[in-house]
C-alpha cells in the first residue's frame, strides 16, 4: 500500500503541491492528472523516493521514506519502484539485455535470466535483447523500458505522460500494455498525465490543482 | 552487468577519445620507464664493473679518463707508469691487493688486457673452455668476444692499435692464440680478451727499441702468471693499477699522496662514477621532466574526457539513480573509468617502455657498449604505476563528485538533462 500524508512541497516560496492523503492499495491503477505544472511530476519524484518533501510523510508497504538514509532510499526504490519514464532514458551504451541487468544490479539484486527472457518475451522483445537502444523503433524502446521498470517486481510502477506525442491509436495501446503488465505484476500503478485522451480509461483519479 | 563491464561500455562509446588518452599516458609512461631502466641499468653495471674496485693509479690526465680507461674499458688509457713508481705502491701497508693492467690494443673493438690472474679471479669468472693463459702470446677471452667474434679455443688472432674496431696499425707478426673462453660474468670482463702483460710487452717490443729484446724475453719465459710488479725490470712500463685497501681510512690518504709525490696519478671510481652519474643524470632529469609533462597532459586529458562525457550522461546517471544506485555507487562507477583509463595507460607504457628498451638494448650495445635490456623490472617502475593510478584518480574526482552531487529529479523533470 501506498500512503501519502500531509504532503506539502515548496521550491523557495514557491509551493508547488499539497496533498494532504492519499492511498493506494496493490493492484490499483491510479491516474494523477492536472494541467501542465500542477505538481503532476513532483510527487511522483516524491513517491519514488526521489525527492524529499518539504512536509509529510510518504509509504510504500509500510516503509516510511522518511525512516531511510538517503543511500537506503536508493536501494528501497531500487527493488520496490519501478519508473517509466515519458523519455525511455534507456543507457545507449548498453544493449537492451545489459540495460534491463543493469536494474537489477542498481538495486542490488542478483541477476535473473530467466525472468529477463520472460519479460522480454511477454512484451514482444524476445530477438532484441542483443541489439542497442538506437536500433529500435519507439514502440520497441517503450516496451524496453517498461521491461526495465518491471524486471524487479516493484510493489509500485510509476509512469510519468507515457502516452504524450503518441497519436491516439499508440497511445491506447501504450497504456493498455502498462496496464496489462502492472495487473501481471500485481503492482500499484500510478500513471501521471495531462493527456485527455486516457482519463476515461481510470477509474481512480487524483486531480491536481496545480499551484496554490 | 556490473561496474567494471558499464565503465567499459561507456569508454568503448568514446574509442577516439579514449584512444587519445591512452597513447598520451602511454608514451609519458613508457618514457619515463625506458629512463629509469637505462639509468638503473647503467649504474648496475657500472657499480658491478667497479666492485671491490677502491682506487685506480695511473698516468697523470683526467681521472675520470683514466677510469674509464681502465675499469670500463670504453676510453684510451692516459698513458704509462714505470713498475719502478708502482712497485712502491705494493709496500704500502695501506693497500691489499694491486692488480696491475698494460693496455693498448684491441681486437675488432674488444680490448686486449695484458694483466695477471687475480684480475678475473677479481670478478670470480670461470672457464667455459679451455684454460687460462700461460705462456706469452696465450690469450684467454670473455664470453661475449667468443660469441660476437666467433672465436673458439686454438683460434688465432692478431691484435690493433687503439680500441676502434676497424683502423689502426696491426700486430699480424705477433698474433695471439686463443687457449680458453671465459663463462659469462655479467660484467665488463665479458667483452675482453686476457693475456699476460709480458705478451703486450713482446707484441709491442718491435716498437720499443730502447729496451732490449732479449731483457723481455727472458722474463716473460719465467714470470708467465707471476708478480710483474715485484719481478720485472722496473724501468718496464705497465697503464693502470687497480687497488683495493686494506681500510677505508686510506681513501682519504693515499689518492693525495700519490697525486704529490709520485708521477703517477690515483682516482677514485666511487667518485669518478658519482660525477660521471650526475653528468648523465641532468640529461635523463630533462627527459623526465618532459615525460611528466606528457604524463601530466595525460591526466588533463581524462580529466577533459570524463567531465565532458559527464554533461551527456547526466541523464544516465539520475536514471541510474532512479534504478537505485546510491550516490557512492555512482562517484566510484567515475572513479572507476579514471582508474582503468589509467591503468590501461600504464600497462600500455610499460609494455612500450620495454619494448622500446628491448629494441634499442641491442643497438646500444654495438654502438656504444652500453647495457640496455627491457626483460627486467626497475623498483621505481612500482612508483611509476601508483603515479599513473593516482593521477587517474585525481582527474576523475572531479567530475565523480560532480556526479555525487546531481540532483536526480531535477535532472530527470528538466527532460533530456
Amino acid at each position: 500500500m501506498l500512503a501519502v500524508d500531509g504532503l506539502r512541497h515548496a521550491y523557495g516560496a514557491d509551493l508547488v503541491l499539497a496533498l494532504p492523503q492519499w492511498h493506494a492499495e496493490a493492484g490499483e491503477h491510479w491516474l494523477v492528472h492536472g494541467p501542465s505544472g500542477c505538481g503532476k511530476t513532483t510527487l511522483l519524484h516524491i513517491v519514488a523516493g526521489l525527492l524529499t518533501p518539504s512536509a509529510g510523510e510518504v509509504s510504500l508497504d509500510d516503509q516510511a521514506y522518511g525512516a531511510l538514509s538517503a543511500a537506503g532510499l536508493d536501494r528501497f526504490r531500487g527493488r520496490h519502484v519501478g519508473i517509466v519514464f515519458q523519455r525511455l532514458h534507456l543507457v545507449d551504451a548498453l544493449t537492451v539485455r545489459q540495460n534491463l541487468s543493469l536494474a537489477r544490479s542498481l538495486a542490488g539484486l542478483p541477476a535473473d535470466e530467466a525472468r529477463l527472457r520472460h519479460l522480454l518475451d511477454r512484451l514482444g522483445l524476445g530477438d532484441k535483447a542483443d541489439a542497442y537502444p538506437h536500433a529500435l523503433s519507439h514502440g520497441q524502446g517503450q516496451r524496453v523500458a517498461l521491461a526495465r521498470g518491471l524486471i524487479n517486481r516493484p510493489a509500485l510502477l510509476l509512469a510519468d505522460e507515457p502516452t504524450a506525442n503518441l497519436d491516439d491509436g499508440n497511445a491506447a495501446r501504450a497504456l493498455a500494455l502498462l496496464r496489462e503488465q502492472a495487473t501481471a505484476e500485481g503492482s500499484i500503478l500510478v500513471v501521471a498525465s495531462h493527456d485527455s485522451r486516457i482519463e476515461a480509461a481510470f477509474d481512480r483519479r487524483l486531480a491536481l490543482g496545480g499551484g496554490s | 552487468m556490473n561496474a567494471l563491464s558499464l565503465s567499459l561500455a561507456y569508454l568503448r562509446r568514446r574509442p577516439l577519445n579514449t584512444a587519445l588518452n591512452l597513447a598520451l599516458l602511454a608514451l609519458g609512461v613508457g618514457t619515463i620507464s625506458l629512463l629509469l631502466l637505462f639509468s638503473e641499468q647503467l649504474e648496475d653495471h657500472l657499480v658491478r664493473d667497479a666492485r671491490g674496485i677502491d682506487m685506480v693509479v695511473g698516468a697523470k690526465g683526467s681521472p675520470l679518463q683514466l677510469i674509464l680507461s681502465s675499469v670500463f674499458h670504453v676510453d684510451i688509457p692516459t698513458g704509462n707508469v714505470r713498475i719502478a713508481d708502482a712497485r712502491t705502491l705494493t709496500q704500502s701497508r695501506m693497500v691489499e691487493a694491486v692488480i696491475p693492467m698494460a693496455l693498448g690494443d684491441s681486437f675488432r673493438g674488444y680490448r686486449i688486457v695484458g694483466t695477471e690472474a687475480t684480475y678475473p679471479a677479481h670478478f670470480d669468472a670461470e672457464l667455459a673452455a679451455g684454460a687460462w693463459w700461460q705462456a706469452p702470446l696465450e690469450a684467454t677471452i670473455g664470453a661475449r668476444v667468443a660469441a660476437e667474434v666467433g672465436m673458439g679455443v686454438g683460434d688465432q688472432f692478431a691484435g690493433a692499435h687503439g680500441l676502434s674496431s676497424g683502423g689502426g696499425a696491426g700486430h699480424e707478426a705477433t698474433p695471439y692464440r686463443v687457449v680458453g673462453v671465459m663463462a659469462p660474468t655479467g660484467t665488463v670482463l665479458d667483452r675482453l680478451i686476457l693475456t699476460s702483460i709480458e705478451s703486450v710487452w713482446e707484441v709491442h717490443a718491435v716498437h720499443e727499441e730502447e729496451h732490449e729484446e732479449e731483457h723481455a724475453e727472458e722474463h716473460t719465459e719465467e714470470h708467465a702468471i707471476g708478480n710483474v710488479l715485484m719481478e720485472a725490470d722496473p724501468e718496464r712500463q705497465v697503464t693502470a693499477l687497480l687497488v683495493r685497501f686494506r681500510s677505508p681510512i686510506a681513501a682519504a690518504q693515499l689518492p693525495r699522496l700519490i697525486n704529490m709525490t709520485t708521477p703517477m696519478q690515483a682516482a677514485l671510481p666511487a667518485y669518478e662514477m658519482a660525477r660521471m652519474m650526475k653528468l648523465i643524470g641532468a640529461g635523463i632529469d630533462g627527459f623526465r621532466a618532459f615525460a611528466l609533462v606528457l604524463v601530466v597532459s595525460a591526466g588533463l586529458g581524462i580529466f577533459a574526457a570524463l567531465s565532458g562525457a559527464l554533461a551527456q550522461r547526466r541523464y544516465d546517471i539520475a536514471v541510474m539513480r532512479s534504478l537505485g544506485a546510491t550516490r557512492g555507487v555512482v562517484l566510484r562507477q567515475i572513479l572507476l573509468e579514471g582508474l582503468l583509463l589509467a591503468s590501461a595507460g600504464a600497462v600500455l607504457g610499460l609494455v612500450f617502455g620495454h619494448g622500446v628498451a628491448a629494441a634499442a638494448g641491442d643497438w646500444l650495445w654495438r654502438e656504444h657498449q652500453l647495457h640496455l635490456s627491457g626483460l627486467t623490472w626497475v623498483a621505481g617502475e612500482a612508483w611509476l604505476v601508483a603515479l599513473a593510478l593516482a593521477l587517474g584518480l585525481v582527474a576523475a574526482a572531479l567530475p565523480a563528485f560532480a556526479a555525487y552531487r546531481i540532483d536526480v529529479s531535477q535532472v530527470l523533470a528538466r527532460g533530456s538533462g
